[in-house]
């Protein structure tokens, strides 16, 4: 990713299906007070539902991180989700589109990255998985 | 190493002296920034370098000049935004060469071999610190234009009301994936401020329809219809229609027209009106009226 | 547990969905309109979502099982009111909810299921006494 230098860091719990709509909230607020426009606040807060409910559901619960961030001449939102659970075995299968099936891991995966402007995922089986996007205003 | 890092730290104010002495008007740009500005930035740089040098660490792109790349990295952003060229910043580095070479020269006369070997690491030293500079400002300046170039695209795509219910979207130009953004944006919230249920988008400006293309106008219906609203596509021309058989693009959901009259005629019957000439008393002219049962 | 209320509305039912949904409150929903159908006969729902601000493939696929379900107990769903950026957003995601029927606004949304349904405007009444 490019140089980015963090101004503002919180960290919110994944932990329930309360704390998804929680962080998701969370976000919007921050979304709103840096002044995003509506559609990239949505696409952005849609993304972080996605993502932590991936790391709840299938990531066996863990966190998620909020960051404001300044590149060279921008400034963006930076969320990290982290979770200690089984991990992604196959790392660009499960950025596959599939999501009408209905089924499987990484669902969301592939559509949340086309949702943010950087994406970056982590993953060791056994160890967990670490899922970092980027949206600049 | 040790020897150059020796010269700079017995040096360092008159280096700095010196460098802002040969620092040249193009350096300065008194119009874009300060003396003071100017002599804090270099006091804070050489500062920097002189540690990264001492850390015996030849390498700038290490660990132990992280300092001073981040420093060279804020600098750099700040001239790209302040409207400096990429020469006047790398300038400002490279200009410390003169009062180090200077330095060099006074403080290692005696061995050939010394003075030789730490003028050699300094020049390459600071022509990899200017690289960086380099690099720094060209992406700061693709961040910026991406910028401007997005509120460009907000202005250039008009959405037309063309009878109650019924939009039409003239789309002129190619249809990339920015661009396709901004249309659906403007498409759709005017669909809901004008409450209509009919969206022609008239693709008679678009010079090629590809797989792409293609794939970014179903987009656009798709979210339409999400919301509500039908989409009609028309400004077919043979060629295109040629190319969409040909690349085996499936548009079998979609209705598309040749002509944009023709959109509109059918827009207006699955409202439920009819367009009919009105009595010979008036000049001969049109009329919409309700007729039929409208499609649901 | 708080649940999404649901309103009879003649043959049809009303549901408006104004809070951020947890999971289990979506699922609470899909049942409690199986549910209802079952018990009122309804021949159709509509789901009016202009108050939510984010869609997710979660809350997606809980319109895309309702109007299944619905299909299978003889009704017939629309949703209406989808926000502009929330209909980009989903696009985006990748999800097109291909068996969902859309409208506008409640109104329109109401037109289509009387439309669909054969019911004419005036004649509301009779068919929920049939």
């Amino acid at each position: 990713m490019l140089r980015m230098t963090v101004v503002k860091s919180e960290q919110l719990p994944l932990q329930s299906s309360t704390d998804v709509v929680a962080a998701r909230q969370r976000v919007r607020q921050i979304a709103t007070e840096l002044r995003f426009s509506l559609v990239d606040q949505t696409k952005l807060v849609t993304a972080a539902s996605e993502l932590a409910r991936n790391a709840l559901d299938h990531g066996g619960g863990g966190q998620m991180s909020i960051e404001v961030v300044n590149g060279l001449a921008r400034t963006g939102l930076k969320l990290v989700f982290e979770d200690r659970g089984p991990g992604i075995p196959d790392i660009q299968a499960a950025l596959k589109d599939g999501f009408t099936t209905g089924s499987g891991m990484g669902l969301g995966l592939g559509g949340s990255k086309r949702l943010v402007n950087e994406f970056a995922i982590e993953s060791e089986v056994g160890k967990g998985t670490k899922v970092t996007v980027v949206r600049w205003k | 190493m040790s020897k150059l890092g020796e010269v700079i730290s017995r040096n360092e104010e008159s280096i700095r002296a010196e460098w802002m002495k040969h620092m040249t008007a193009s350096v300065l740009r008194a119009d874009l920034m300060s003396k003071v500005e100017l002599e804090e930035q270099s006091k804070a740089l050489l500062n920097a370098i002189a540690r990264g040098v001492s850390s015996g660490q030849e390498d700038p792109t290490g660990p132990s000049w992280s300092g001073a790349r981040e420093l060279l990295q804020d600098i750099s952003a700040s001239r790209a935004r302040q409207g400096f060229t990429p020469s006047e910043t790398a300038s400002f580095v490279l200009s410390l060469k003169q009062p180090l070479f200077s330095s060099i020269r006074r403080e290692l006369p005696g061995s050939q071999d010394e003075m030789f070997d730490a003028l050699w690491k300094c020049t390459v030293l600071l022509d990899k610190l200017s690289l960086i500079t380099v690099e720094t400002f060209m992406a700061t300046r693709e961040e910026l234009i991406s910028r401007q170039q997005q509120e460009l695209l907000e202005l250039s795509t008009p959405v037309v009301k063309l009878w109650d219910g019924i939009l039409a979207l003239p789309i002129i130009g190619t249809l990339d994936s920015s661009r396709t953004q901004v249309v659906m944006e403007e498409l759709l919230q005017t669909v809901v401020a004008t409450n209509s249920k009919f969206a022609i988008i008239d693709i008679t400006g678009v010079p090629t329809v590809d797989t792409l293309v293609a794939q970014h106008l179903l987009k656009t219906i798709t979210a339409a219809r999400l919301m509500g609203a039908e989409c009609i596509i028309s400004g077919v021309r043979p060629q295109i229609a040629q190319t969409i058989v040909h690349l085996g693009i499936n548009l079998e959901d979609v209705i598309t027209k040749a002509k944009l009259a023709d959109a509109f005629a059918l827009a207006l019957q699955k409202s439920g009106r009819a367009v009919v000439r009105s009595s010979a008393a008036t000049n001969g002219s049109a009329q919409i009226i309700p007729a039929g049962p409208k499609e649901v | 547990m708080e649940r999404i209320p649901i309103l009879r509305m003649g043959p049809f039912l009303l549901i408006t969905i104004q809070v951020d949904m947890h999971d289990k409150l979506a699922m609470q929903l899909q049942d409690d309109v199986a549910q209802r159908i079952s018990e009122w006969g309804s021949a159709g729902v509509l789901i009016d979502i202009s108050s939510l601000e984010i869609v997710d493939s979660f809350i997606g696929r809980m319109l895309a099982n309702i109007a299944a379900m619905s299909r299978v107990l003889g009704a017939d769903t629309v949703v209406v009111g989808m926000q502009p950026a929330v209909a980009i957003t989903l696009v985006e995601l990748g999800m097109s909810l291909p068996g969902v029927r859309t409208a506008l606004n409640v109104e329109s949304g109401m037109e289509l299921l009387y439309g669909t349904q054969g019911i004419s405007l005036g004649a509301a009444h009779d068919r929920s006494e049939i």
